[in-house]
């Protein structure tokens, strides 16, 4: 469950936890832009790069790491289909072109995982609130959303909670093949998922006994601003989707094997 | 049989939920794991089957080292009934839950079927048998809990909180269950913050405070220390209580039930009629 690390908020100020969410939320869709656009590699590396100096700034590597680490799964998972499908449906040839395809695919969905994890790792559920409140979505889909992602750890503490209480029934996660290890985890996934709805049950009764919604018109005590960082992280987004809708439009992208062809 | 000996677990967090514990609980003994909450007693038992390795010193379970085995392999010999029953709960009628386990050990379809109906009858649950568990009660739904844990009969059983949300039949029903099983040879080790129902089972207490045990012996003794029960943030039982506060009356203070309080209350009254 180490992807959810990734998810967890943790309060220090760098930066760019100080960046209004808004704006860093726009920048998160617009590498998710750059990334869906591309499905070659070189331009999906420099995505990938340009990202590593935020988490650097905001001083949250070792978590993104252990993100990372939790997305590994999935990534392989990615690549292989993505390469055997491609390979064996061209008929066994052309390896290092569908070798580099599936690499792309799989860097694609890697750099969408970096960018919401650096996301979420700087950004507070209740600055992520007052953000959906200010761009004026009613209050009770702010409400929702903010204490989905506020849950996040606690589901993921429950996981692992589950995760032992079976295991001290003897289910061992890693036994089997392919398919029984991922039938090894309906065991995990239906308590979580039952209680996960239990308690979102009980949460609505706990609201609605304190008097949630009884007034129309809220206000609240902080009030986002921007500031000069976020004109700066506004310019960055701005140049990192010009480039990348120019590169796309205008420009033919080498491959890597043609650049490495090139040297070689 | 379980040793452990200078265990020190510190949680990826830094938390340092143990510190030097040392301990030896002998088969067929009953013990009963007592602390204010974070004390560490959830920690403590989930080494005794591997769920948690420690970060220093070694445990060991009838002489295997918990380290180097796999929970699998110790939970087959170490049954751990969680808390909460909602965490264990998924298959859609009781029977599978209980097979379940079984399934994983590798028991033949027919020794299945046959345990099954044993520990369904065992925990009165017999007629639930096609019942999806989501259906039951809270009771109900531990009681399943447990009784998939007894189906492949462990020789030791833990318990984490088992008298939470139960009703006082429940809970007497339980302390006999537990009897039972003391009296078929099985270690049975509780974690609990139930002072009462522990004063009932006269087991031998571990009393645990931030990580250290701060008291280890019978119930009677520890339950009627009021120094060390302060420390660990638990209040002696009523029972007790009173005993304490007679204490001018040269009434003995180690008194924990009600029977034997009963006798030295009679005593005395006979002795100051007469």
């Amino acid at each position: 469950m180490s992807v959810f690390d990734g998810l967890k908020f943790r309060r220090v100020y760098s930066p760019i936890h100080n960046l209004d969410p808004r704006i860093k939320f726009i920048y998160v869709c617009a590498v998710f832009v750059a990334a869906i656009i591309f499905w070659e590699l070189l331009p999906l590396i420099i995505l990938f790069l340009i990202q590593i100096p935020l988490i650097a700034l905001a001083g949250v590597q070792r978590q993104w790491l252990r993100s990372m680490r939790g997305a590994a799964f999935l990534a392989a998972l990615i690549f292989l289909t993505n390469f055997i499908f491609s390979f064996v449906g061209a008929g066994y040839q052309d390896l290092a072109r569908f070798l580099e395809y599936a690499v792309a695919t799989t860097l694609r969905f890697v750099v969408l995982i970096e960018s919401f994890s650096v996301f979420f790792l700087t950004t507070s559920p209740d600055h992520l609130g007052l953000a959906l409140e200010q761009t004026r979505i009613p209050y009770e889909f702010c409400f929702a959303f903010t204490t989905a992602v506020r849950f996040v750890p606690v589901l993921a503490e429950e996981a692992q909670t589950i995760m032992d209480a079976q295991k001290a029934r003897g289910l061992e996660l890693e036994r089997g093949n392919f398919l029984k290890r991922i039938r090894n985890y309906i065991p995990i996934l239906i308590p979580l998922i039952v209680s996960a709805i239990r308690r979102s049950l009980e949460l609505a009764e706990a609201m609605e006994s304190r008097a949630w919604g009884a007034t129309g018109k809220r206000t609240n005590l902080y009030i986002l601003k921007i500031h000069r960082g976020d004109f700066v992280l506004i310019a960055i987004t701005v140049l990192v989707l010009a480039v990348a809708i120019y590169t796309r439009l205008f420009l033919r992208i080498p491959s890597l094997n043609e650049l490495l062809g090139s040297f070689l | 049989m379980i040793e452990a000996r200078d265990v020190c677990f510190t949680y990826p967090n830094g938390i340092e939920a143990l510190k030097d514990i040392s301990l030896t609980i002998k088969n067929g003994e009953f013990v009963a794991i007592m602390g204010e909450n974070g004390a560490g007693k959830t920690t403590l038992v989930k080494h005794f089957n591997g769920l948690l390795k420690p970060t220093k010193g070694t445990v060991l379970v009838y002489g295997v080292n918990t380290k180097k085995t796999s929970v699998a392999t110790l939970a087959r010999k170490v049954g751990f009934v969680f808390q909460n029953p909602d965490h264990q709960l998924f298959s859609e009628a009781v029977e599978e839950e209980i097979a379940f386990a079984l399934k994983n050990f590798g028991f033949k379809e027919k020794v299945i079927e046959k345990r099954v109906t044993w520990a369904l009858n065992l925990l009165g649950l017999t007629h639930y048998r096609k019942t999806s568990p989501f259906m039951l009660s809270g009771g109900e739904r531990k009681r399943v809990a447990l009784a998939s844990i007894l189906a492949w009969n462990p020789k030791i059983l833990m318990l984490d909180e088992p008298t939470i949300g139960q009703d006082y039949s429940q809970k007497e029903k339980l302390l006999q269950f537990i009897l039972q099983m003391k009296a078929q040879g099985k270690t049975v080790i509780i974690v609990t913050h139930d002072v009462e129902f522990v004063a009932e089972c006269d087991p031998r207490v571990l009393l645990m405070r931030a990580g250290r045990i701060v008291a280890d012996g019978e119930a009677r003794k520890v339950l009627t220390n009021p120094e060390i029960l302060t420390q660990a943030s638990i209040v002696p039982p009523q029972i007790t209580q009173i005993f304490l506060q007679l204490s001018d009356l040269q009434l003995p203070k180690e008194i924990i039930d009600v029977y034997k309080a009963r006798e030295k209350l009679l005593s005395v009254l006979e002795a100051k009629s007469t």
